[in-house]
């Protein structure tokens, strides 16, 4: 890439916290190959995951120019506590259902949060989201075609997606906490105030929900902690897998 | 896993604005919104297609190999219904 570094600190690690929760996702994703419940959905999934990952890397090779690390440096040699992913992104698999509806909460958010970054004054985000916002229209609506077959489905289908919605929605709220450095890059109008976003979101994912005859869960607890690089127990094996190759063969090459 | 297979679609890609929808292939999906989404995700992630057609493949009527004689072969002998004689006229360049 040949455009210039993030302009300060902040960006740059505001582009590392949106390139981790690309790259964790597209992780999670991929995970899916070869196990997904018939070869058209294994595909689907691989191809939102490569999406991700394409968003990922592109955002962790502009956030890493400001310090000059690499994408791999980022993504392959970070212990834990330094990846900055929401807790959505790296949440278990879990049944189909759990990965559908994580996936309609998590690109219900990147739509909103793309759109927004469109009109960024940090012109290489701006042109990021705005390659970017195309793909993730898609994966929402992907995710919304499959929860309002499993909501309105079969009792049994139901019950789960229901299940799955219970399961994932607690960790929705991290995706719209304001930290230190949301509110700082939200006054240097490079990037939307998180909870900004939140009334929209909540509008989209609404509508698909209530198609789907799913009900809202409450918003009783809401975990964070990942912004700040605290993360969930499965998050030590994600890595593990995901960093294992490079770690073993330091420079391996395709 | 004892769940029955989704119904089969076949799939049509049309390349290129002003070109045909040419067959590409089939999959399963359980209704036709899964199967347009389906086919975008296997027949066009390479940027193939502008636009896409599903059918589900029960309604296809298709000629039988059976009936091959009768259907194709009596047109194997009439060169003349193919417009090869007439003699095109000098300076006609879109023909």
């Amino acid at each position: 890439m040949t455009s210039s570094a993030p302009a300060n600190a902040e960006v740059a690690a505001y582009a590392i916290r949106l390139g981790d929760d690309a790259l964790i996702l597209s992780h999670r994703l991929s995970e899916w190959s070869a196990h997904a419940p018939q070869i058209e959905e294994d595909i689907a999934l691989s191809n939102i995951a490569l999406d991700l990952l394409g968003q990922a890397r592109t955002l962790l090779t502009y956030g890493g120019s400001y310090s000059g690390r690499s994408e791999d440096d980022l993504a392959y040699l970070r212990e834990e506590r330094q990846f900055t992913n929401l807790q959505l992104t790296e949440i278990e698999n879990g049944n189909f259902a759990v990965t559908m509806i994580r996936q309609l909460l998590f690109s219900c958010y990147q739509h909103e949060l793309y759109r927004d970054l469109e009109s960024s004054r940090d012109a290489q985000l701006a042109a990021i989201a705005a390659k970017a916002v195309k793909e993730v229209a898609y994966h929402v609506e992907h995710a919304s075609t499959w929860i309002i077959r499993l909501g309105d489905g079969t009792e049994l289908s139901h019950d789960r997606a229901q299940a799955a919605l219970e399961t994932v929605w607690p960790y929705s709220h991290e995706m719209f906490a304001d930290d230190e450095l949301a509110r700082r890059i939200a006054d240097l109008g490079v990037g939307p105030l998180p909870s900004g976003l939140r009334p929209a979101w909540l509008g989209s994912v609404q509508d698909v929900l209530t198609e789907a005859t799913l009900t809202l869960p409450d918003d009783d607890w809401k975990p964070t902690g990942g912004r700040k690089g605290l993360h969930t127990e499965g998050f030590g094996y994600l890595l593990a897998e995901m960093q294992h190759l490079h770690r073993s063969h330091p420079g391996a090459q395709w | 896993m004892s769940t029955p297979p989704t119904p089969l679609w076949e799939v049509f890609v049309r390349p290129a604005r002003g070109t045909n929808h040419v067959h590409v292939g089939s999959l399963h999906a359980a209704d036709a919104t899964l199967a347009l989404q389906n086919a975008r995700d296997l027949y066009t992630r390479r940027n193939e297609g502008v636009s896409i057609w599903v059918v589900r493949s029960v309604d296809i009527t298709a000629s039988s190999p059976e009936e091959k004689d009768s259907f194709f072969e009596p047109s194997a002998d009439k060169p003349y219904r193919h417009p090869t004689f007439y003699t095109i006229p000098e300076g006609v360049e879109h023909l």
